[in-house]
């Protein structure tokens, strides 16, 4: 079976953000990594591929040059090879264009199944997968925790508030991934060392400009120093108090 | 996944003059792949199990598959094929949590299946290599003896030809993984005065290897004495390329090269948890790490930090490029060794009460370097061999 698996290359989440001139993250001294939830997406697409004994997996990244690194990684964990759709203007792309651009190599690969994180966790539109899913004209199931195929139909849990829910959709099929899914394999040695001797086609491609343009970005207030009330039971109403109307959390 | 972190810095290691540029691709995906897996896998267990005294056995399956054990070993049987560089970026990776589960790795692959593969029958290598790779088997390598540490040529233990056998006989201690292993690469004199190496499975009859308890060093780490009492092995156990003392000392000098790097990570670590620490402990209403005896603790450490990892960076292009010298090994050891040794414990009289405690790592790191100091040739006896480089003058012995 011929599976596909999206992902992106997104700062770490250790990173101490500082907000450039042109108010997009300012790159300098950032390190960037596989989207985690892309992790559980690669994991899933590789799990498939080796229940089945056979298939293939490719990774599809749309990005600047530099998420070959990313790409790379998917390589070493297992997949089979990897296209990088690359563009100077990518990071500024909103999740209609990267849907697009994905569509369209995903359109000519067959795929039956195709994988994606529930979100990245750099702009957190979580909308890529479904939007890929629509241009396709193909089922999506997001947010999936449990995944299973039976022949032709795939039959996964979901979360949904309060509760979880079990769906079922004809292949081929579009899925978004949540963390409890799997346990994503680290990259081993062999699987570095092999990598290198695997396909990852970069392929320029055209973009029109975004429909929807970030205009401002500012980081969180600063958080208030902490307040000593007082010590003792005597201080206990006018913290009550202060956790009722100040803080709001009773 | 890797979850944010409270503190205001990244948590990220000390690369001041930007070592990771001089590395390639595969070099640092091998480092982060490493990296991720001793955070999220081993960093949480390694407290409890130094404190309980116990090596984190359940992690060897992982080990394995991740291609932690002998990853220099060539693929035909079961290694990576890995260059030196990221053989010492692994060791560097697992020091990073601690020492003793780098002594665990760097045996398995340095002084078990290094040799096999150097000095070992095809049949030998077809048998025991793969089994060791995946960690289903654990060796280990028996040199020291009670007597004999720093002259392992003045070794007692005896190795008699009976018929088509060998029965050995004697006793080696301070043996990392004894109790564990599976099989022992031990080191013996023959009757015409020539050492030997032999594998010895750690069933047959005769054999015992007794755990050292009551260390206070590389406690998650196994340490045990090996008893052979008139142990019969076939003449198709010994290692037929061993060339005399000479073939069990280039062993040494590929764990030595490792341990050179894997020091590198046990500083880091203790600098990077000091960093944190001087941001956020408040002393006189002002940070730990606003007063002046602090930074220039500080810049110290990270100065001494920085020359290993260049010593160490350089040390593996040159073994790659096979003009690396034991001596080079010498320095490097011996210069990060200390090195790691004085940042552990600086770093824990920053830590103040809390350093001596297991919850944060440099006192823990400083008594296990206490043995890294001594293990795989003394502080001393690498200053003896590089004296003896750069004078001429050899001034082991009497
Ligand atoms: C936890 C642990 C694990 C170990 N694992 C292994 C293992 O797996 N396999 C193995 O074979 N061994 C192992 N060792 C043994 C280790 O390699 C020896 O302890 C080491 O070689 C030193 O030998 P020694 O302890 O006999 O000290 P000695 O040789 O007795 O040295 C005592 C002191 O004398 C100094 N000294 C020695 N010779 C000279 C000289 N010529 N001039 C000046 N000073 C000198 C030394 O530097 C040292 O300070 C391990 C040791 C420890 C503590």
């Amino acid at each position: 079976m011929k599976i596909c698996v999206c992902v992106k290359r997104v700062p770490a989440t250790t990173t101490r953000v500082v907000i450039g001139a042109d108010k997009q993250l300012d790159p300098a001294g950032v390190e960037f990594e596989l989207n985690p939830y892309d992790e559980f997406a690669v994991e899933q697409a590789l799990q498939v591929k080796e229940s089945g004994g056979e298939g293939s997996v490719t990774a599809i990244s749309f990005g600047l040059a530099d998420a070959k690194k990313e790409l790379q990684k998917v390589l070493a964990m297992g997949a089979d090879n990897a296209v990088l759709l690359t563009h100077n203007s990518a990071p500024h792309a909103d999740g209609a264009t990267t849907a697009k651009m994905l569509a369209e190599e995903l359109r000519n690969t067959e795929a039956q199944l195709i994988f994606f994180g529930k979100q990245a966790v750099d702009r957190d539109q979580h909308g890529v997968g479904p939007a890929v899913a629509t241009r396709l004209g193909i089922p999506c199931i997001t947010e999936v925790v449990k995944f299973e195929l039976q022949g032709n139909q795939v039959i996964c849990e979901r979360e949904i508030e309060g509760g979880r829910e079990t769906v079922t959709a004809p292949l081929p099929c579009a899925i978004t991934c949540q963390k409890g899914l799997n346990e994503p394999r680290f990259a081993s040695l062999k699987g570095i060392m092999a990598a290198k001797k695997k396909p990852l086609e970069i392929k320029e491609v055209d973009l029109e400009s975004a429909a929807v343009e970030v205009i401002d970005m500012s980081l969180p207030p600063e958080r208030p120093a902490g307040r000593i009330i007082g010590e003792g039971p005597d201080a206990v109403p006018e913290l009550i108090e202060a956790l009722r109307n100040e803080a709001k959390v009773l | 996944m890797a979850t944010a972190s409270a503190s205001v810095l990244p948590l990220k290691e000390l690369d001041f003059y930007q070592v990771d540029d001089l590395l390639d691709p595969e070099e640092r995906m091998v480092r982060d792949s490493v990296r991720s897996f001793i955070e999220e896998r081993v960093m949480p267990v390694v407290p409890h199990h130094w404190e309980a005294g116990t090596f984190p056995s359940e992690l060897i399956p992982e080990f394995g598959e991740l291609g932690l054990l002998g990853p220099a070993v060539s693929e035909e049987y079961g290694g990576s094929g890995l260059n030196s560089v990221a053989y010492g970026l692994i060791c560097q990776e697992i020091e990073r949590a601690d020492s003793g589960v780098r002594s665990f790795a760097s045996v398995q692959g340095s002084l078990v299946m290094y040799p096999i593969e150097a000095f070992g029958s095809e049949e030998q290598k077809r048998y025991w290599l793969p089994k060791l790779a995946t960690g289903e088997a654990v060796g280990c390598f028996g040199l020291t003896e009670p007597d004999f540490g720093s002259n392992p040529g003045g070794m007692r233990t005896r190795a008699r030809r009976d018929g088509d056998d060998w029965i050995l006989h004697g006793q080696k201690m301070w043996i990392t993984n004894g109790t564990v292993a599976d099989v022992s690469i031990v080191w013996a004199r023959d009757e015409n005065g020539k050492i030997q190496g032999f594998l010895v499975e750690n069933d047959r009859e005769g054999f015992s290897a007794p755990e050292q308890k009551h260390k206070w060093s590389l406690r998650c780490s196994v340490t045990s004495e090996l008893v052979m009492d008139e142990v019969r092995v076939p003449e198709s156990n010994r290692l037929p390329k061993v060339q005399g003392l000479k073939s069990a000392l280039s062993c040494l000098t590929s764990a030595r090269y490792g341990i050179a790097w894997g020091a590198v990570g046990a500083a880091q670590a203790c600098f990077d948890e000091v960093i944190r620490y001087c941001s956020d402990r408040q002393i006189y209403d002002k940070p730990l790490g606003s007063f002046q005896i602090t930074q220039t603790k500080l810049a110290n450490m990270g100065t001494e930090i920085t020359k290993g990892q260049l010593l160490v960076w350089r040390l593996g292009r040159m073994k790659d490029q096979g003009i690396m010298r034991p001596q080079h090994v010498s320095m490097a050891k011996r210069n990060n060794v200390r090195m790691a040794l004085d940042v552990a414990r600086e770093c824990r009289t920053l830590l103040g009460a809390n350093g001596i405690t297991l919850e944060y790592q440099a006192g823990r790191h400083a008594c296990n370097l206490e043995t890294v100091l001594t293990y795989e040739g003394t502080e001393e006896i690498h200053g003896l061999i590089l004296g003896h480089e750069f004078t001429g003058y050899a001034a082991y012995g009497a």
